[in-house]
């Protein structure tokens, strides 16, 4: 499944990164601390937080992930959109709490 | 195969930048993806612990065809407690770096998991010396 089907299943928004939605997702992380992600998030999985600030783009393209989903609405610092579009990989929003956007991100990958 | 970058203590903005730079030069060099995602945990931890916690550092990257060797010479607090600072969950981050999701006593302990050999040395008041050391060849370790 990649990023795009991501997108349009769950009904996520796009801040950045339109054009680079074709990577390929296998599944997904959850945390707020990045240490954790840095240490535990494996290659290909989309990486859901509240974090919007630029670290978090350092982060995911040093780790090679897919996308990051931000959650409850949280939109992301201007440098973080920025950085996103240079490293070429998407932050991608939802209204849904993590609980839900986890639940409903894990039953579409398994579905498929 | 030498590379210096320096790191400003509180530059969030920057941090990773000297990361990205090794992982693109590691790439360009084709080494193994592997080992090369460990180097870059490794050294990601190490950078953001001199901007988090340091007034300022230099990190020497020096590549050979046997192994990967990392210095990152830091002026700043130093460590008192070495042994203290390596237990996970340990850490002296002030609130407002942890509020970003750093400080959470993970650091050193992704250091070590991730290095195949690592080495602290520390004088409190003056500074820190992280080396960091990974074979590139899968029997040398």
């Amino acid at each position: 499944m990649k990023t795009i089907d991501l997108v349009k299943a769950l009904d996520l928004k796009i801040y950045s990164g339109k054009d680079f939605l074709n990577a390929e997702v296998s599944g997904g992380y959850v945390s707020d601390l990045l240490s954790d992600v840095m240490g535990n998030a494996q290659e290909g999985q989309v990486w859901i937080t509240l974090q919007t600030h630029k670290n978090v783009m350092a982060v995911a393209s040093l780790k090679d992930l897919p996308a990051i989903i931000l959650v409850k609405g949280y939109k992301p610092d201007e440098d973080t959109l920025k950085k996103s579009e240079e490293e070429q990989l998407p932050i991608l929003g939802t209204e849904l709490d993590t609980f839900t956007i986890c639940g409903r991100l894990y039953e579409l990958l398994n579905k498929s | 195969m030498q590379f210096k970058y320096k790191i400003a203590g509180g530059d969030f903005t920057n941090a990773g930048n000297a990361s990205s730079a090794v992982k693109k030069i590691l790439k360009q060099l084709n080494v193994d993806h592997v080992i090369s995602k460990h180097i870059v945990v490794a050294l990601y931890e190490a950078e953001v612990n001199i901007v988090a916690h340091a007034y300022s550092g230099v990190i020497e990257v020096n590549i050979d065809e046997n192994q990967i060797h990392i210095i990152l010479d830091d002026k700043g607090p130093g460590i008192a407690d070495i042994d203290q600072a390596m237990e996970e969950g340990y850490s002296t981050a002030s609130p407002q770096v942890r509020e970003m999701g750093f400080g959470a006593g993970m650091g050193l302990a992704n250091m070590k998991r991730n290095a195949d050999k690592m080495l602290i040395s520390s004088e409190p008041g003056k500074g820190t010396k992280v080396e960091l050391i990974h074979y590139l060849k899968p029997d040398a370790g």
